[in-house]
């Protein structure tokens, strides 16, 4: 893991969220979602804060943290974007939005723009496959997307 | 206020009968002209769909749109504005639909509230252009029952979904909601069960194990705390039905679960469901409060022994984690991995206690078939599978949409009637049923009635019921490539075979799409395919060659093509393709230049221009720019 400073107040913050599910090891799931829902990612330190609390080693935490694809351990961009790689969109083209979004970003998959504005992730399925190809950016979807469509889309987020 | 009896619960349901009688009415009759305030209505119903798909097309907008407008005309007090599930046809979503008269008005803008409400709802004109136009005649369809889409569809796990407000419990029992957990509690858990058993309804989230004997085997085991879990991780993509239900109809869900708790002695109820269904979520959690303050969940429910109350538990991004140990363990904040049965859930599952899993839309079948009686239900289907399933159908095809049909009904029904056929008029080449465990099936499938047998013989599966149409432009080979890259990517590692196989598996598939596969690479492929089928430790692992292995036999000329001549019939392998501008058709005008992102392009204007095969990186970028159809791909 690289090194990441995190706040008193985040790691402090960390800490109530464990005591408000009883420091129940079985909330560990819950508790990994609320403090991302919180600090917007799991950094090394708040796992080990979780983990001490809980009374469990870091390593659980970690495997758990992970394991699932919804737990992120960097911080994602101001304006994350999400295309959509479920079936119905695959066969409606969202391999080439995925690959027009990499290029006008300049970024991979995963990844975060240097000025920490933009995010590019993956998902399966928002469930608005009349609209396919389909990507979020935050919580409003863009539908029936054109590769030719994406640098105007991105441009709007210009502030 | 607490509904303590089941004569309380009666008074309550024929209350809340005269409240939806005109909406249910109005479904039930046909009218041809528009009702308005103007000509003597006295109240009208605007229903807009609340469906994650007519959301994500502003449906939230609309709604506060309708608010306004009818405010500043000075009829908000004369019309309601309902926000109901998902109506299912979202190809042509924002759905809108207008009480009495239930003109149904497709692809409404936020922009087009006023006309409707000045027109329509004020002086009685529909707005025309809104209107459904069928394709075959051309002709405006305004009541969705005459629609093809809806005309072979029979709506049971469906059946509140776009008609009621979730949000509101006395729409829910004025539909008959919570009477098959009232009757339930008056009659032995035994009798109940037996009426599940004698129904035939079989699990819907895939593997189609019947219902009524996984009860039975749960109820056999003994102990203080036992548990009833929905699970609600729909993890295949391009899959929706599950989620509507629970964003149109969560009581159904919620009432199904206490009487699976009452046949099996079980008290708890949890709910597992994905953190990316944020709408789902919400509409359970109300429907959850509800029944708590109605007294419907609880200690004693309805004046009776029995007590029970249900959580919710979030998942985070896990396929693995709709097989049910996987689910369990995750509830249990751990790593989702399944583990090996025996030990059975029923008898060993969420932190050891007896667990019984079912699905969400077998749950939502529960109360209709103890409301109409197992006999109704077996009734409808085929010999060994009884009911309905709910399919998300999406892909090339015209209507994409939700839909509901009766077990048996066929392929091409389903894709030709209800769905309208391939999109562009483009050829059809395969379904995809059962998702990254399900299979293509081909033309020569199409006449099979559907149901867990004969999808199975097939090479498929019936799966959670995402069903995706295929048409001539798509690669089977790359299709079975992205259903492996899919599966590869959830494998939780556990065990080898899933680990490892798919790996070489999705390897050779790579080796094949660039150009560089060897004949004896096919007979790999299926060798490792049939031994990860035969030795995977979930179902998982166990399904996850059967993309490649359907397309292996119903496509096998395609996968020699790419391996034999180094060609993609589809046009989709990339490392196979040329570009090239024909220099007879293109006119010069350096559109495809400007917009070619790897500057492989040049020429000078109002000349042929010349790709440079070197720099190409083959993104098609090209193709959609050229007005003159000029872009040659080989």
């Amino acid at each position: 893991m690289s090194e990441i400073k995190v706040s008193c107040e985040a790691l402090r913050a960390t800490e109530e969220i464990c005591h408000k599910f009883n420091n129940d090891p079985g909330e560990l799931i819950s508790i990994l979602h609320e403090t991302q829902n919180t600090l917007g990612y799991l950094p090394e330190p708040v796992q080990r804060v979780i983990a001490r609390e809980l009374g469990i080693p870091p390593q659980k935490v970690y495997g758990v943290v992970t394991f699932y694809s919804f737990f992120s351990m960097a911080p994602k961009g101001k304006y994350p974007v999400s295309v959509c790689l479920g079936t119905a969109c695959y066969v409606r083209g969202s391999d080439k939005v995925l690959e027009e979004f990499k290029r006008v970003l300049g970024i991979e998959v995963g990844e975060t723009t240097p000025d920490g504005k933009f995010s590019l992730d993956c998902l399966r399925c928002v469930g608005a496959c009349g609209l396919a190809p389909v990507a979020t950016i935050g919580e409003k979807v863009y539908g029936r997307l054109n590769p030719s469509d994406i640098r105007k889309i991105i441009a709007d987020f210009g502030d | 206020m607490r509904i303590t009896s089941a004569d309380l619960l009666e008074t309550i349901r024929q209350e809340a009968v005269k409240k939806l009688s005109t909406r249910e009415e109005s479904n039930n009759s046909v009218q041809e002209t528009a009702c308005c305030l103007n000509k003597g209505t006295p109240h009208m119903q605007i229903l807009c769909c609340g469906g994650t798909g007519c959301k994500a097309s502003e449906s939230a907008k609309i709604v506060e749109n309708f608010k306004e407008c009818l405010k500043a005309h000075g009829v908000a007090d004369r019309v309601e504005v309902i926000v109901p599930g998902c109506f299912g046809f979202c190809e042509k979503g924002p759905i809108v639909k207008i009480i009495p008269d239930n003109t149904f008005y497709t692809s409404v803008r936020p922009d087009d509230v006023e006309e409707i409400v000045s027109s329509h709802i004020i002086n009685g004109e529909k707005v025309e252009r809104l209107l459904y136009t069928d394709p075959g005649s051309g002709q405006h369809i305004s009541d969705s029952k005459h629609m093809n889409f809806y005309r072979k569809q029979l709506r049971i796990a469906l059946r509140n979904c776009g008609f009621i407000d979730p949000e509101n419990i006395l729409e829910y029992i004025a539909r008959d909601g919570y009477k098959a957990l009232s009757t339930s509690l008056t009659r032995s858990s035994l009798e109940v069960l037996s009426d599940i058993k004698a129904s035939g309804l079989r699990g819907r989230g895939g593997a189609g194990f019947p219902t009524g004997v996984k009860w039975e085997i749960a109820r056999k085991f003994d102990a203080p705390d036992k548990y009833v879990v929905c699970n609600a991780d729909e993890g295949d993509p391009g899959a929706f039905m599950d989620r509507s239900i629970m964003e149109g109809d969560p009581h159904s869900v919620v009432e199904a679960m206490m009487i699976c708790g009452y046949c099996i002695n079980a008290n708890h109820g949890l709910i597992y469901i994905r953190a990316e269904y944020p709408l789902a979520v919400h509409r359970l959690q109300v429907a959850i409060a509800q029944a708590r303050e109605y007294g419907l969940l609880g200690e004693n429910i309805l004046g009776s022994n029995f007590s029970f109350d249900i959580e919710i538990r979030y998942g985070a991004g896990a396929f693995v984690c709709g097989e049910e140990t996987a689910l369990i363990h995750s509830m249990e904040g751990k790593r989702g991995e399944p583990t090996l049965k025996p030990p059975f859930p029923a008898e060993s599952g969420y932190f050891g206690n007896p667990t019984n899993v079912n699905n969400v839309e077998t749950l939502a079948n529960v109360p209709v078939i103890l409301t109409k009686g197992p006999a109704w239900f077996s009734s409808i289907g085929t010999e060994k599978s009884k009911g309905t399933k709910v399919f998300a159908l999406a892909g090339k095809i015209n209507n994409v949409g939700l839909i509901e049909v009766p077990m048996g009904t066929t392929l091409r029904e389903i894709i030709y009637d209800i769905g309208g056929g391939v999109k562009g008029g483009k050829k059809f080449k395969a379904v995809q049923t059962g998702g990254p465990s399900g299979g293509c099936l081909t033309e020569k499938h199409l006449d099979t009635p559907i149901d867990y047998e004969n999808l199975a013989a097939a090479g498929s599966m019936m799966g959670s019921g995402g069903m995706i149409v295929m048409d001539e432009d798509d690669c089977m080979v790359s299709v079975a490539k992205f259903f492996l890259e899919f599966t590869v990517g959830e494998s939780c590692g556990k065990c080898t075979p899933c680990r490892i196989g798919n790996k070489r598996m999705l390897e050779i598939l790579e080796r094949i799409t660039q150009g560089r596969g060897t004949m004896e690479d096919l007979d790999k492929l299926e060798n490792l395919a049939k031994v990860i089928k035969d030795t995977a430790l979930c179902g998982l692992g166990q399904t996850s060659p059967n993309p490649v292995l359907s397309t292996l036999s119903n496509f096998r000329e395609e996968y020699e093509e790419h391996v034999r001549e180094h060609v993609c019939r589809a046009h989709k392998c990339k490392a196979l393709l040329t570009y090239s501008i024909d220099p007879v058709l293109c006119k010069g005008c350096s559109s495809c230049a400007r917009g070619c992102p790897a500057e492989a392009i040049f020429g000078e204007v109002r000349k042929p221009f010349v790709i440079n095969p070197e720099k190409c990186i083959r993104c098609g970028m090209c193709v959609s720019r050229c007005k003159f159809g000029a872009i040659n791909v080989i």
